[in-house]
């Protein structure tokens, strides 16, 4: 079985959120910059288990990204995978992402191809499904069990309220999301092992870009906790439906 | 020209999403001088042509079997062929996981840009640029769509429902239904619960209740308010309460007009899925609990004395008592 599993980068969840250039651009000082933790956690560790599974599995990653994604690839092949390849296009349209994607999944006739369910800096949720719809394959996302047999893969997958299990052929495309596997940290072997593993650079496929971001901003900060004494807990009740008639 | 949107039902009524959605398209439609018109797919029990008092001229129906169970491949191509049918300028749908996982294959066959996760309407005098959450709610982007035809999804809770007077005209939709290739298997969805990301009241409670057995106050409480209950990553974790109420950075994100949180000591990546609530009370006996700097209200005390008070408050408020 061949797996593709996409890699992307992103702060780390603690990083300071500012912007730089007039709001138009992410101030990425002194920001730590992590694996997507659904790839990292999910997608990934399911892979890497599929394949303990089943030696004969073969593991690629893939990253739209600069050079600068390059630390990220190396962590990620040090938790496990075969080798990689990062396409050098950094763009903020989820489609000329996703297209590069296509691009790299189209080529190497994979059986699996795992995103995580969203970026924690983007929060798109979109390349998967943009994915499965360029190569016209299923999708299942917010995928939080994934179990092979043959050439079928039953997924149980996020619903509102609970949880639904399917069934898909392969090839196939997924979210991965909680659930899907127990995150690890890499050891000694597998950080020496990823100084070689190869990591294939590729120029973009031409795309169109159909959006772009023209400026951020930070919501409104809080007026400041208004605090009600323990004793008078129906003080709260009465500000909660008078003040701020949210009952 | 128009402004599509698509109707997503849950057990064969309309979501409250829909209605957001379906209101927000209308406002859109307005702005643009053009009309808002509905799709939507397999059966329902709702009036539909009362869908007009929302702001929907037409509403197009694909009524047939295969349609019952969602699948996302089968609906995008309907979805499509009704805004190519329609002329459609926009295609809005709700940012929920049905949402999600039509908007992105839809985009790619219309070729039209995505703006997922949107929380105002666009600004479309000067080209057509929405704002959309971005950094887990920690921030908001403005995006540019440069396409002919544009996609959003609105989150749930970003827009008001409004009504007015009219009915919509219910026309049945010629479209070749396939079968769909993933197949469910089973469902299993705890039944009658408000859904976590469409309440409106939102009663959450972590590692201060000290275990499972405590989270009867928790209900009792949310019961009287008639919310949903959530909860925090390592309450989940746990097997404290079902996955699906864990809320935050790796869970749900939600917005409810009330987030009360009960024992949670608000970190960061908790902060990330509930930041864009209206109003948070916190409930917590640490005064030091970093969560109070996220709050509106708070009481600084034992959540087993509080919140059995609050329930009582409430319940003689309601007249429930
Ligand atoms: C990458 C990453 C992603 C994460 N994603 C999430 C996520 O999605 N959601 C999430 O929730 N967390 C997430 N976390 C974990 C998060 O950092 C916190 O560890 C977690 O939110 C803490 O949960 P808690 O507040 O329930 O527990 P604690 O931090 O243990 O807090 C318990 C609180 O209860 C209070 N308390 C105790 N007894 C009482 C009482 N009798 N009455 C009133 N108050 C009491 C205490 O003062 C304390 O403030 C993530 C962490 C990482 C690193
Ligand atoms: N630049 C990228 N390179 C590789 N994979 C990506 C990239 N951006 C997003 N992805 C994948 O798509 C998922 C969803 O991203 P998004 O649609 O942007 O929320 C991520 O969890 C990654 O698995």
């Amino acid at each position: 079985m061949k797996i593709l599993v996409c890699i992307s980068k992103t702060p780390d969840t603690t990083a300071k959120i500012a912007f730089t250039d007039n709001n138009t651009k992410f101030d990425v000082n002194g920001v730590q910059w992590i694996i997507n933790p659904y790839d990292e956690w999910y997608s990934l560790v399911r892979a890497i288990e599929l394949k303990e599974a089943d030696p004969s599995t073969v593991i690629h990653l893939v990253t739209v990204g600069a050079a600068d994604t390059e630390p990220i690839i190396r962590k990620a092949l040090a938790l496990g995978g075969d080798e990689a390849i990062r396409v050098n296009l950094e763009s903020d349209d989820s489609y000329a992402v996703a297209l590069q994607i296509a691009e790299v999944a189209r080529q190497g006739a994979y059986d699996l191809v795992f995103t995580g369910k969203e970026t924690i800096d983007y929060n798109g949720s979109s390349i998967g499904g943009m994915v499965a719809e360029l190569l016209d394959l299923p999708y299942i996302a917010m995928a939080t069990k994934l179990d092979i047999n043959g050439t079928t893969a039953t997924v149980n997958r996020e619903i509102e309220g609970g949880e639904e299990t399917c069934e898909a052929p392969l090839p196939l495309v997924l979210s991965a999301t909680k659930g899907m596997a127990e995150a690890r940290i890499p050891n000694m072997r597998g950080i020496m092992a990823a100084r070689t593993k190869p990591l294939k650079v590729q120029e973009p496929v031409a795309a169109d870009v159909f959006t772009a971001v023209t400026s951020y901003g930070l919501p409104p900060a809080k007026a400041g906790v208004k605090l009600v004494d323990a004793e008078n807990v129906e003080e709260l009740v009465r500000l909660l439906h008078e003040e701020a008639k949210a009952i | 020209m128009s402004v599509l949107i698509f109707i997503e039902t849950a057990d064969n009524h309309i979501k409250k999403a829909s209605l957001e959605a379906i209101c927000y398209g209308a406002k859109l439609a307005e702005k643009n001088g053009t009309v808002a018109e509905g799709i939507i797919l397999g059966a329902v029990q709702d009036n539909l042509a009362g869908l007009g008092q929302y702001g929907l001229k037409k509403i197009h129906q694909v009524n047939q079997t295969l349609l019952q169970t969602f699948d996302a491949q089968v609906y995008a191509k309907i979805i499509a062929q009704a805004a190519a049918g329609t002329g459609a300028d926009t295609v809005i749908l709700s940012n929920t996981i049905t949402g999600k996982t039509l908007a992105p294959r839809l985009s790619v066959r219309l070729k039209a840009g995505l703006v997922s996760g949107a929380v105002a309407l666009p600004e479309t005098e000067n080209g057509f640029t929405v704002r959309k959450n971005v950094f887990s709610g920690k921030a908001w982007a403005a995006v540019r769509v440069n396409t002919p035809v544009k996609i959003i999804t609105l989150n749930p809770n970003a827009y008001p429902v409004s009504t007015s007077e009219g009915l919509a005209e219910v026309v049945p939709m010629d479209a070749v239904v396939e079968a769909g290739r993933i197949k469910t298997l089973q469902v299993q969805k705890a039944s009658g619960e408000v859904p976590l990301t469409e309440a409106e009241i939102v009663v959450s409670a972590g590692r201060g209740m000290k275990g499972p057995e405590h989270w009867g106050i928790v209900e009792e409480l949310a019961q009287s308010l008639h919310a949903a209950t959530a909860c925090s990553r390592p309450v989940a974790d746990a097997h404290w309460r079902p996955h699906h109420e864990h809320v935050g950075q790796t869970g749900f994100a939600i917005a409810p007009n009330l987030y009360i949180a009960i024992g949670i000591s608000g970190a960061i990546q908790h902060l990330a899925g509930v930041n864009r609530s209206k109003v948070i009370v916190v409930i917590n006996k640490d005064p030091e609990a970093p969560f109070f700097k996220a709050a509106d209200y708070g009481i600084v005390g034992d959540a087993f004395e509080v919140v059995p008070k609050m329930t009582a408050a409430i319940k003689k408020l309601r007249g429930t008592a």
